[in-house]
């Protein structure tokens, strides 16, 4: 480049590394840290979610690449190991630590905090006619409280295999609907996997701290979408607790962490 | 209105008095802003009982040299307002005391404020900035900041010590002299470094710590030592010698790009564009310069204030203890005391939206 690009008022469109120099792709979501883009990988017929770590002119070059290099190998080792374990989570397809990029499976499906959100519409629309479709409103309740059962044992297999997510929330949490051969076109909509996304704050530990603080964390997330999903968080909670050795202690451990708000009084 | 401001939480003492127009729309007029610090001899920190004892001596001649330089009679003043925390016991302690004094001498209304509150309402005064998200950075205190419904919420902040703290003792460790304050002497030793040594970098969410740093910093001071073999000195990966400047210089890259950092996730959160950087780090150009990079890479801006407003100071105290007095609050004669803990978040924040 002969003359350096003016610099932009704005938000700076950030060039993609190859092998995405191609075709312009639009930002799905930016993060602190990440920028996520849909496009294909591999195969024209693969889709991906590209994770970008994009360089930050703020910190020194050496150290910027230290950090990049290490967070994006510790979330790839964290994605590799849940899937030996079997947790759902997508697969990793791809990625370069130097130019700071992760290809990862795409995954179809809505996120609980949708599902969440649309069952808070439907409940204002049901309590008129409660009378008539009482057996209507209790199967669709249902289907929510086994979805929130599966939640919870998906985040108890990922506490047991040892990771913690570190930004555990309802969004980090995708409903599949086409991994799960059971379910139908119609009607079942909730059916389908839990699979747990966004992984870039995750760590490999069994302390039960890290665990209670994701469940708080994952708590205030329900809390924030409805007052009347608290009940449904109890049962997330309930199936935790009976999913695996330890659990016990990490839900004695979430009074803790309730009660000083995540944060510990500050001493001096 | 106007307000006296009694500040003493840490080595500074500071006087202020501030004089809000009866428009609200008009900027605060700064009357007086006297300050003394209690400075320490190299390789030293400050300790509790020393500094209470500096800010007994100073108390009374800095009281009356402001009210003569602000031109008020003592009728004038409407309020006495003084830290009652958080921060060092003893030296807040004799602080207290003189407010109280004062109060009853001059027969005036008393308001204990929270320091931290005091430098994020100085900051947006002077600054301007709307509704920042806040970093408050100093000797005692590393938060990440945001208001929502009448609190300053802490999004983030240290899980062990402060920055300032972490920079002070890393200074003592090399011997840098603590005047006018060890901060600044490593911001200009850091401006003459050229490598960047390895120390750890821990960030956990909005959270970060700093223990280990200083730590790790602490070690590799112990191999720069000139009067050390050749050999056994410590070298760069290209085979340079490691200077103190090389030290100052790695520290400061590492710890403000942890702060930067944070700060970054919190704008995220909330959604905002602006940052205040506020406290005494906050006179750290190198600090406003990295938080500049980020804020413009976002679309947003970097406030700062300088070292007259963001090191501690009587004017803040007066300024945020005027606002709460506006609003009709007035600290109890029996509950002018002062607490070493003092969350930002207890404060109940009257004055705004």
């Amino acid at each position: 480049m002969a003359t350096p690009p003016p610099p932009h008022a704005s938000q700076p469109d950030h060039i993609l590394p190859p092998p995405f120099t191609h075709t312009p792709l639009t930002v799905l979501t930016q993060g602190a840290e990440a920028l996520v883009y849909r496009t294909t990988f591999l195969t024209p017929s693969t889709p991906v979610a590209l994770k970008y770590r994009p360089p930050k002119p703020y910190r020194h070059p050496v150290l910027d690449k230290r950090l990049t290099k290490a967070r994006l190998l510790a979330e790839a080792r964290v994605l590799v190991k849940c899937r030996k374990e079997g947790v759902k989570v997508p697969g990793v397809l791809g990625g370069d630590v130097e130019n700071g990029w992760l290809a990862l499976e795409w995954v179809e499906g809505r996120t609980v905090r949708v599902v969440l959100d649309e069952w808070v519409e439907r409940g204002g629309e049901n309590g008129e006619g409660e009378n008539g479709e009482g057996v209507g409103v209790k199967e669709g309740e249902e289907e929510l409280w086994d979805l929130m059962r599966r939640v919870g044992r998906a985040v108890a297999r990922l506490h047991d295999i040892g990771v913690c997510h570190g930004d555990l929330t309802t969004t980090a949490d995708t409903v599949s609907p086409q991994s799960s051969p059971a379910s139908q076109p119609t009607g079942h909509e909730l059916d389908g996997d839990i699979i747990i996304i966004d992984f870039g704050l995750a760590t490999q530990t069994v302390g039960e701290e890290e665990r209670a603080v994701d469940l708080y964390v994952l708590e205030r997330a329900f809390a924030a979408t409805h007052p009347a999903a608290e009940p449904l968080f109890r049962e997330v909670l309930r199936v935790y607790g009976e999913s695996f050795k330890g659990a016990k202690v990490v839900l004695k451990r979430l009074e803790d962490v309730r009660l000083r708000g995540r944060k510990r009084s500050m001493l001096g | 209105m106007i307000a006296l401001g009694l500040e003493g939480s840490a080595n500074k003492i500071g006087i202020g008095l501030i004089s809000h127009p009866s428009t609200p729309s008009k900027p605060p007029i700064i009357l007086a802003n006297l300050r003394h610090t209690y400075v320490s001899p190299p390789g030293e920190g400050f300790l509790p009982k020393d500094t209470a004892l500096h800010h007994r001596a100073w108390v009374v001649r800095l009281i009356k040299q402001a009210v003569r330089q602000a031109g008020v009679r003592v009728e004038d003043i409407d309020v006495i307002c003084y830290t009652k925390g958080p921060g060092m016991g003893a030296p807040l302690q004799s602080v207290a005391l003189a407010a109280r004094t004062l109060a009853l001498l001059w027969g005036k209304p008393m308001v204990g404020v929270n320091h931290c509150v005091g430098h994020i309402e100085m900051g947006r005064s002077i600054t301007r900035a709307l509704n920042p998200v806040v970093l408050y950075v100093s000797g005692g205190n590393t938060q990440v900041i945001a208001y929502s419904s009448q609190r300053y919420r802490i999004f983030g902040e240290t899980l062990d010590i402060a920055i300032g703290n972490c920079i002070d003792r890393f200074a003592r460790t090399l011997l840098i002299p603590n005047d006018p304050f060890p901060g600044y002497n490593v911001e200009q030793l850091a401006k003459h470094g050229r490598n960047l040594v390895d120390l750890p970098y821990t960030v956990k969410g909005m959270d970060a710590s700093f223990s280990g740093i200083l730590a790790a910093a602490d070690v590799l001071a112990a191999g720069i030592g000139e009067d050390l073999d050749e050999g056994k000195r410590l070298r760069t990966e290209e085979g340079d010698l490691v200077t103190r400047e090389d030290l100052c210089f790695s520290l400061q890259e590492t710890v403000f790009a942890m702060l930067v950092e944070i700060t970054e996730r919190a704008m995220a959160h909330v959604g905002s564009t602006q940052v205040l950087v506020v406290g005494g780090v906050g006179s750290n150009e190198r600090l406003q310069q990295m938080m500049g990079i980020m804020a413009r890479d976002r679309g947003g801006s970097v406030f700062a204030t300088d070292e007259r407003f963001c090191i501690d100071n009587g004017i803040m105290i007066a300024h945020a203890g005027l606002l709460e007095y506006e609003t009709g609050v007035v600290t109890k004669f029996e509950d002018t005391s002062c607490t070493q803990r003092f969350r930002t978040d207890e404060v109940y924040v009257g004055w705004r939206e």
